[in-house]
């Protein structure tokens, strides 16, 4: 009782400073669900006892410590069973970028032994997983990123044309991040099976939202986060099929069967799983009213000229809508619409702080001039249709607003320089 | 939003004098499409008083903010007084810049001092 009155007063004196500092609150629309989602109340319930009562660690053999082991070997059986792996299988880190470099780095230590060190992966990966490579490369290991096409979709054939009788390991991602287009795992898995040569999947994008089954899918080794499918922060998971040895970032204790030391994360674990088993069970749902949401959204942007859709039309994220504007620049984009209440993402370079915009734009073969001026809105079963419509109208303000104080797009109406967009 | 100052906000939202002066005096523009930022800066002279200014800015917040920011710094002051703007001034007038952005305010500097040229190349003298 005392606790949630004190919560109570916390929150009136947080409404109440706004207000003094006539800070407005309004209406906040949410669509960068490619960044991070909001927990959901059922992995926030279920994180609360390990708080609160069951506080002990899983090493300790008193009954404290017993009652976490429990609940840390419980998590792991339902998330193994959500992705058809089995409970060993599965290691804790503390998320999608940890995963992926550790999968990477113990394919390569597992090729490196019997002379392999040739890698195959994609031109727009995650950066943890293109980072981690060119670390390999210092070590004279040999990458070859596969072309991703205008739709942002490799095929598996190019996978087969690109092995060598070195090749130690594939590692292309389930769904991209930025264009949210979809990848032919299955079959690229199949491909590297028949070769005897690991694959490994980056699924942060895709877990929760598109199916995953370790075995039916093919996949070595996978990549997961928990906080884009509404679990917490800080957690994932590295699932690595029995038998293949992983190669520990971290030393120390014996935790996560000497995989990972450190102190588990019970807390999180317990509510990535909760997220988890939620998000696999209202899968198929969730994604049909967010993909309508999507078509909506896609085709109320498709009307402003001179703009283009990144990736392909239907093999994508039911939540991903992805856009270039010809004649501006995305930061300013996002800056606008955050002022209308609108939380979005774009790859420009000037939210980076770099030069160079997004890779992922560049690797579809967008030029800079075009991949500066991009918009990622990505959708989550919180969204309504009538916010959709309210960001249609937004980015069209926005878009027409900085078209009317661009030299570039003056030069592009006056017939000076040529649209590069229809 | 805290990445930028109340007056950068203010200034991206409702700037000062974005758009074109027809048979301006002096013209100049920096950055390129690539880097993802372009500022050009239109000005009236008369009298070697800056009697109006206009830009028009390709690029993110921070640089439309300094483009509306550096052209009221020189909106009818003397040339020989625009030509000491420097950029730390603008910056300094949006009550500061992210440091990644600073180079906005550089542009902006730039862009007044490539307009001050173009008036005196077309008036045969050099600056």
């Amino acid at each position: 009782m005392f606790y949630e009155n004190t919560i109570k007063l916390v929150v009136i004196q947080y409404y109440l400073s706004k207000r003094r500092e006539g800070i407005q609150e309004t209406m906040r629309i949410y669509l960068d669900n490619a960044a991070t989602t909001k927990m959901s109340k059922t992995a926030i319930d279920a994180m609360y006892p390990y708080m609160d009562t069951v506080y002990g660690n899983p090493s300790s053999l008193h009954s404290a410590g017993q009652a976490a082991a429990e609940a840390l070997a419980e998590a792991r059986r339902q998330i193994s069973a959500c992705i058809g792996a089995s409970p060993e299988e599965i290691t804790f880190t503390s998320g999608g970028s940890e995963s992926d470099n550790q999968a990477i780095l113990s394919a390569a230590r597992m090729g490196e032994r019997k002379g392999k060190k040739h890698i195959i992966s994609t031109a727009f990966e995650h950066h943890a997983v293109l980072h981690t490579l060119k670390k390999l490369e210092k070590e004279d290991f040999e990458i070859t990123l596969l072309d991703v096409h205008e739709n942002g979709v490799i095929a598996p054939e190019q996978v087969k044309a690109a092995l060598r009788d070195d090749t130690c390991l594939v590692t292309v991602m389930y769904a991209n991040n930025e264009i949210g287009t979809i990848q032919p795992i299955a079959e690229i898995g199949k491909i590297c099976r028949a070769g005897n040569i690991l694959f490994h999947t980056d699924g942060v994008q895709a877990a929760g939202h598109l199916p995953i089954n370790v075995n039916e899918q093919n996949i070595d080794m996978l990549s997961l986060s928990a906080h884009k499918f509404h679990g917490p922060k800080g957690i994932g998971i590295l699932y690595a099929r029995k038998g293949i040895p992983l190669t520990t970032l971290i030393e120390g204790g014996a935790q996560e069967q000497g995989r990972r030391a450190g102190t588990e994360n019970i807390p999180a674990v317990v509510g990535m799983a909760a997220a988890l088993c939620e998000a696999c069970s209202r899968r198929e749902n969730t994604a049909k009213q967010v993909r309508m949401l999507r078509d909506k959204l896609i085709a109320g942007l498709s009307q402003i000229p001179h703009s283009v859709l990144n990736g392909d039309v239907t093999n994508r994220l039911p939540g991903n809508v992805n856009f270039c504007f010809e004649g501006i620049e995305g930061e300013s984009l996002l800056l606008y619409l955050d002022g209308k209440g609108i939380c979005a993402s774009s790859g420009s370079a000037c939210t980076s702080g770099s030069l160079e915009p997004s890779h992922v734009l560049l690797a579809i073969g967008r030029i800079h001039e075009i991949a500066h001026g991009s918009l990622r809105l990505t959708l989550s079963e919180e969204n309504t249709e009538e916010q959709v419509l309210y960001t249609v109208k937004m980015v069209g303000e926005a878009v027409a607003y900085l078209r009317s104080i661009s030299p570039v797009w003056r030069d592009l109406v006056s017939g000076k320089k040529k649209f590069i967009l229809k | 939003m805290a990445l930028y100052s109340e007056k950068v906000m203010d200034h991206f939202r409702n700037p000062r004098n974005a758009g074109v002066i027809e048979n301006a005096d002096g013209i100049g523009q920096v950055g390129n499409a690539r880097c993802g930022d372009i500022m050009k800066i239109y000005l009236k002279i008369e009298n070697d008083i800056i009697t109006d200014v206009k830009f028009e800015t390709f690029g993110c917040g921070s640089a439309i903010a300094s483009s509306s920011m550096a052209t009221e710094l020189i909106k009818g002051k003397p040339i020989s007084e625009a030509l000491t703007l420097t950029n730390q001034a603008v910056a300094q007038a949006l009550d500061g810049l992210p440091a990644h952005k600073l180079h906005c305010s550089v542009l902006a500097e730039e862009a007044i001092k490539k307009a001050l040229q173009d008036y005196y190349e077309k008036k045969g003298m050099k600056l």
